[in-house]
């Protein structure tokens, strides 16, 4: 494998039917997304409104950016179980002192990252399993919310709460926030020359090694910034419920994973898609959304849910099978 | 001039008018049109039997009032114990035109931005059996202060002001409704200086690990007059003290049927006599009248009190009977009891009870 070249840029089609499969495949969690949008328009037209996409997307923004968190540990080949236990620690932290003290907030904000960009230090260096290193975190970052919050509760400042509510022009601010989270990650992940070397530190290491990189800086340098755009989603979320909850977003975790794997991510490392995991953290959203517009029964509706994720996964699967 | 001399009669009128339909809309169960109102239910949890026999009453309770043209139309949504997504399911709820939405909610405080949404938008929120904080939804709970004083009301009504040892079995440690609950307990105990706490145990509401605390605890102890419960405890108390060859003192029932079945059969035996009450499941009805009454016009305060579900030795065998083996007590909350709960907590007199079954 080490002689081979840097497979990076990992999709080369050769003729233009695997093109094609290759666009549906990164295709595939929009047509998604559009097939339930267009059913939760039929079923209520009203919602085909600026008021109503505000209302369907609010609760994806915190969600889009634990999946773009998630998205750059997996595009190392790693994976971050303690994501969605750092969110709640960002929301607790959030509603205690960013209002009163705002320094402090800053303060705690910038040691965390750190703390992340440690962990992947540690990862590196010891050559541990990010799967283990992550689970134990989730439970220091679930302890100090705890001791910080033992009851949900504090108040987001009122400056965030309003910036959460606030209703831009042309779009509600959950798409445009989502719109400029995808065009960023493309233009430095799927597009610039270091995004390429930060994917070929994921897909082939000694070859990015080779070619003079600090293989050391990168993971660093990664896990920092998912620490950040963690902080971003704890923060968003801070102000869409305008309180703080130690355990309010341990789902992030999973259906964070499942958004990077649904855009056209892959567990092997280095093979990921900004827009394809912003779109899937869409769909997934609204798949709980959907459920409820097409009033399935509630003991159903966790198993429905399940067979959504399921059926739009084994069709990404389905479609990479064939474009081999 | 006799233009506005008409108006200001006319105005007159209408204040009176108002005035009369305030009176009618404080006693008794508001009349208003509801008939194309839509009520939902959030459920943060669908996942154990108490969690599901909620649902049940509300369901039927809502196909009821459809069929009696009292209001258009209910549905459910449950989160699976995700309280992001529980608030993602009110914004939908917003969007899907729901007039009133019950809330059983996954966190007293995450809801918040999503209840106030709601409440914008004009939706009724009615947030229950949880202690929602933001300040535009109506919540509707039980006060454990009175569970606490009416354990030892029942208590000194058998008792007196005789000098009595009392032992408190909690529910589990660092739990809110424990808590809670012991707070009541310790309030309730001041107004009966003559009784001793002579020890406490953490039963965790079932009665095998009732059984084995009590059973550790009662060698210590002096005689035991009376013990104090959380629910689901009971049963195992008393076997604990049977075992010990000791007489059965008080123990406070918590409505489950292993209790209300060993009471009987002690009460047949030596007309053994206790108490029993508890929370019930059904509390997502009164929920439910409570939104519908406020659609209707009724004024209603922020803060409703459910009273507890209470069961005295002679309805004893009546409530008996529907109870299945191994459930707890469920009773039907119908509108007209749900508006004299109301009223009751507006002119904060005691709340109703629940009737007994016939």
């Amino acid at each position: 494998m080490s002689d081979a070249p840097a497979r990076v840029p990992a999709r080369s089609p050769s003729n233009p039917r695997s093109a094609l499969l290759n666009a549906m495949q990164v295709g595939l969690p929009a047509i998604a997304l559009l097939v339930m949008l267009a059913i939760i328009f039929s079923i209520r037209p009203a919602a085909m409104s600026y008021f109503g996409f505000h209302l369907l997307f609010k609760l994806s923004v915190p969600l889009v950016f634990a999946a773009l968190a998630q998205m750059m540990v997996i595009m190392l080949g790693d994976i971050d179980l303690s994501n969605g236990a750092f969110v709640g620690l960002i929301t607790c932290i959030t509603a205690l002192y960013l209002g009163d003290a705002p320094a402090i907030a800053a303060l705690c904000y910038l040691v965390l990252i750190a703390a992340y960009a440690g962990l992947g230090l540690l990862i590196h260096a010891r050559q541990l399993p990010s799967i283990i290193v992550t689970l134990g975190m989730s439970f220091i970052w679930l302890g100090i919310a705890v001791i910080l919050l033992p009851a949900p509760g504090g108040s987001a400042p009122a400056w965030l709460a309003a910036f959460m509510s606030w209703q831009p022009p042309l779009m509600p601010l959950s798409i445009w926030l989502a719109a400029l989270a995808a065009l960023a990650g493309h233009l430095v992940i799927s597009r610039s020359s270091y995004g390429v070397v930060l994917r070929g530190a994921g897909g082939n290491p000694r070859a990015v090694q080779r070619a003079g990189w600090s293989v050391v800086g990168i993971r660093v340098a990664v896990y920092a910034a998912a620490g950040l755009l963690a902080c971003l989603a704890g923060l968003t979320l801070t102000g869409l419920t305008t309180s703080g909850d130690a355990n309010v977003a341990p789902a992030y975790t999973l259906l964070g994973v499942g958004a990077v794997i649904l855009g056209g991510g892959a567990f092997t490392g280095g093979v990921v898609s900004p827009v394809g995991t912003v779109v899937g953290a869409l769909t997934l959203s609204l798949a709980g959304s959907l459920l409820s517009f097409l009033q399935v029964p509630p003991t159903w509706q966790i198993g429905a849910q399940g067979v959504i994720l399921f059926l739009v996964l084994a069709g990404r699967v389905l479609l990479s099978e064939r474009a081999r | 001039m006799s233009k506005t001399t008409a108006l200001f009669i006319a105005a007159m009128l209408g204040c009176t008018s108002f005035a009369a339909l305030d009176a009618r809309a404080y006693e008794g169960v508001a009349k208003g049109d509801t008939s194309a109102k839509k009520i939902a239910f959030s459920n943060s949890y669908a996942g154990n039997s108490f969690r599901q026999v909620m649902i049940k009453s509300f369901e039927e309770m809502g196909a009821k009032a459809v069929a009696d043209k009292q209001i258009a139309a209910t549905a459910v949504v449950s989160s699976n114990n995700s309280v992001t997504e529980q608030a993602s399911q009110i914004e939908n709820l917003i969007l899907q035109g729901y007039d009133a939405i019950i809330v059983l909610a996954g966190s007293d405080t995450a809801l918040n931005g999503a209840i106030k949404d709601a409440c914008n938008a004009g939706i009724t929120v009615v947030a229950f059996a949880s202690g929602v904080t933001e300040p535009c939804a109506y919540v509707v709970d039980y006060n454990l202060d009175s569970y606490a004083k009416a354990e030892l009301d029942f208590i000194s009504s058998k008792l007196g002001d005789k000098p009595a040892n009392i032992l408190e079995i909690r529910g589990m440690a660092g739990d809110g409704f424990d808590k809670r609950l012991h707070e009541g307990v310790e309030k309730a105990m001041k107004a009966h200086a003559s009784y001793k706490a002579v020890g406490e145990v953490y039963g965790q509401w079932t009665a095998t690990v009732a059984q084995k605390e009590v059973s550790g605890i009662l060698p210590s102890l002096p005689q035991v007059d009376a013990v104090l419960t959380q629910g689901g405890d009971g049963y195992g108390a008393a076997q604990a003290f049977k075992a010990a060859s000791r007489p059965l003192p008080i123990i406070i029932m918590g409505n489950r049927q292993d209790e209300l079945a060993l009471w009987k059969q002690e009460h047949d035996a030596g007309g053994y006599e206790t108490f029993s009450l508890g929370a019930t499941p059904s509390v997502s009805q009164v929920a439910f009248w409570v939104a519908q009454q406020i659609l209707a016009g009724k004024q209603v305060p922020k803060f409703v009190e459910v009273p507890l579900l209470q069961i005295n030795q002679p309805d004893l065998d009546a409530w008996l009977k529907t109870v299945p083996a191994g459930g707890v007590v469920n009773a039907e909350y119908p509108q007209e009891l749900v508006a004299k709960i109301i009223d009751a907590n507006v002119k904060k007199e005691p709340l109703p009870g629940v009737p007994a079954p016939k």
